[in-house]
């Protein structure tokens, strides 16, 4: 057991800074909700009817938990560590995101909202949430950049006949983030009666927290499950990195494992020496954005440059501000994919594996190339397979010139 | 006297006016609301990501930021503007990332060098002030806080700690240029506040034509008018400041007589 002064943790400190970031950069309006929020989360935490609930959701209704499996062929084909897969994909609704939703919609419950919010990028987190919402009986308007609209059609689809509204948002690049100010705004104006789901580890405290607590559940069972087959750790994490969730879910529970090493595996876009990529770690800096201190690609003057990947999960020109923290003290290394190199992953775990993983998670499978090598026979490299990919068929086909 | 002192000490209710900086010819727009009466200027510094803004001032960033607009841009902006005006007061209003990009301590130093008075940072509330307002402080500007519907009698003592030049009420929870909050909540809000401050109380968001900014300016120190501003200058481009002018004297007149047309 590692003492508490030295755990990895134990972040953030009381005002929701990891580190130097995080925080709650906020308008004031929103200030006494986020406060409001803090408040309930810790009750919530402490409440064991809420966990009781949120246990037995899971198992019940997401399917958890999910299956740790043995990628046979795919190890034989890299000829190094072997690898296995956390099927995330598995879950209901296809992607980690639902994890989360229901941790989130069981809080807004808890403090009387009664209409629910959401941004979305690639549509899991859409989707996931218009489920929960449906479930839960509570309305959904759900924030989506037009360009994500085309280029996600089953997802925007599937949250209409989950009973969600989608409002395509025009600004900006017309991907997530501009669906996430839009949701900011539409949650400025309507504090009194709506609780806005954020679908990644990042946002104003608590957000960071409670998002990585709810998808910790990854990280656990993942953890147990590795020891109850193999008797051992994993050698290595992998996880693709958009704002950061299903990274920070899986890492988390492992962090005080010094014998655990761990990549989160950026979108590099076109690569991260074009201007085309979406790899704030690599090829960003610190700053404020979306209610938080963290790593940002932005210009001189901190205006935000937009990112690009040609996963719409990770096409955020931030990421959680856990992340950039445990990338500065390197607790986490953090690596750049490129699209190119996901899009053969994708295909890969396509045809070797049986499963079409989401274009995220092909980011992850992307660097088994570069690193599986390096491992030995007996050692084990756990993925993240954070969601399926059935959504990006119509983008790969486009990709590879192929008509559906 | 300090310049924000003299503008709300004037014996009259004050006019305070937006426009966002390097959208339009702003300097000649900047004369334009001096020479209709405006008492304040706050000058928006253009983000790509205004997520407090509506569609009108949204625009208006990324006209400014199309255009090429730099922080350096705006700083000679307000120098300029400082050296034509030596008694309006100026106030630098945007967000959080410009403005502590190259450091809190250099974008202080720079504005304070520029003339400017005060300085309204939308995502930087007091839990976050040591981001920026020691810093302007230090350097001798005012941090000048919102206050919103949302802020109970509890918060209020933090956001007026180290906060100065006048308080900017926000009278509707919501972003900039949509509806106008109701009277009767206005003036309660008002009342409030300055039972806990002795800085002018000045109200914004949603104010657009000169009947809304005279009953405003009735129980306030000063009204805050941006949008309607803004919406002169996507229409007139380069050509805005014999519009923005007349707006704003119908403005200022409004305002500044307002307590003498109650009986």
């Amino acid at each position: 057991m590692t003492d508490l002064a030295n755990s990895f943790r134990t972040q953030p400190d009381e005002r929701g800074h990891f580190g130097q970031f995080g925080g709650r950069y906020v308008a004031e309006t929103l200030m006494p909700l986020i406060l409001d929020l803090e408040k309930e989360y810790r009750a919530a935490k402490a409440d064991p009817a809420f966990k009781a609930e949120f246990d037995s959701l899971m198992a019940h209704y997401v399917g958890r938990p999910s299956p740790l499996y043995f990628a046979e062929r795919l190890t034989e084909h890299f000829g190094g560590g072997q690898i296995w897969f956390k099927r995330e994909e598995l879950n209901h609704t296809g992607a980690h995101k639902i994890n989360n939703c229901i941790g989130q919609i069981l809080l807004a419950i808890r403090m009387g909202k009664t209409r629910i919010i959401a941004e979305t990028g690639a549509g899991q987190h859409g989707v996931a949430t218009a489920t929960v919402c449906a479930r839960f009986g509570l309305p959904c308007v759900i924030y989506m950049g037009s360009t994500d609209v085309a280029r996600q059609q089953p997802n925007v689809f599937r949250m209409k006949l989950l009973g969600a509204e989608v409002i395509p948002v025009e600004s900006g690049a017309k991907t997530l983030k501009d669906a996430m100010n839009e949701a900011m705004r539409d949650w400025v104006a309507n504090v009194h009666d709506t609780f806005y789901i954020i679908g990644t580890a990042a946002g104003p405290h608590p957000y960071p927290e409670l998002v990585r607590d709810f998808q910790s559940v990854i990280g656990k069972e993942a953890r147990a499950q590795m020891l109850e087959r193999t008797g051992k750790l994993p050698d290595l994490l992998l996880a693709a990195v958009g704002g950061g969730s299903n990274a920070i879910g899986l890492f988390h529970p492992f962090l005080d494992d010094p014998e655990v090493a761990m990549i989160g595996v950026e979108a590099g876009g076109h690569g991260v020496e074009t201007d085309k990529h979406a790899a704030s770690l690599t090829g960003g800096s610190p700053g404020v954005l979306h209610g938080n201190k963290t790593y940002l690609l932005q210009d001189e003057d901190g205006q935000i440059i937009e990112a690009h990947s040609i996963s719409a999960g990770l096409d955020y020109p931030g990421i959680g501000p856990e992340h950039s923290w445990l990338h500065d003290i390197g607790r986490v290394k953090y690596l750049p994919i490129n699209d190119d190199e996901a899009l053969e992953a994708f295909q890969l775990c396509c045809r070797l594996e049986g499963i079409i993983p989401a274009l995220e998670s092909a980011h992850a499978l992307a660097a088994l190339p570069k690193l599986a090598k390096d491992y030995g026979k007996d050692q084990m490299i756990l993925v993240n397979v954070s969601g399926r990919g059935d959504k990006d068929i119509f983008t790969v086909a486009d990709a590879l010139g192929a008509k559906i | 006297m300090s310049r924000f002192e003299s503008a709300f000490g004037k014996g009259h209710p004050a006019l305070v006016c937006f426009i966002t900086a390097g959208d339009g010819d702003t300097a000649a727009n900047l004369d334009a609301l001096v020479a209709g009466g405006a008492d304040v200027i706050e000058l928006g510094m253009p983000f790509t990501d205004p997520m407090a803004d509506g569609p009108a001032i949204q625009a208006a960033n990324l006209r400014a930021l199309a255009k090429g607009t730099t922080t350096a841009d705006i700083l000679a902006l307000a120098a300029g503007f400082r050296a034509r005006h030596p008694e309006v007061p100026l106030v630098l209003m945007g967000y959080a990332n410009p403005m502590i990009h190259r450091g809190a301590d250099w974008f202080a130093a720079e504005a304070a060098k520029a003339g400017v008075d005060g300085v309204i940072c939308v995502d930087i509330p007091p839990e976050e002030d040591a981001e920026l307002g020691p810093q302007l402080r230090g350097a001798g500007l005012n941090m000048i806080r919102l206050a919103t519907p949302t802020t109970d009698a509890a918060r209020l003592p933090a956001v007026l700690e180290g906060s100065g030049g006048f308080l900017y009420y926000v009278s509707v929870a919501g972003i900039t240029g949509k509806q106008q909050a109701a009277l009767a909540s206005i003036e309660e809000a008002v009342t409030r506040l300055k039972a806990s401050t002795d800085l002018p109380v000045a109200v914004g968001f949603g104010v657009r034509t000169p009947e809304q900014a005279e009953a405003i300016a009735r129980v306030a120190d000063g009204v805050v008018v941006g949008s309607a501003f803004i919406d002169i200058v996507a229409e007139h481009g380069e050509n805005a400041a014999a519009p923005l002018k007349e707006l704003t004297a119908a403005l200022a007149k409004a305002v500044h007589n307002a307590r003498e047309t109650v009986a």
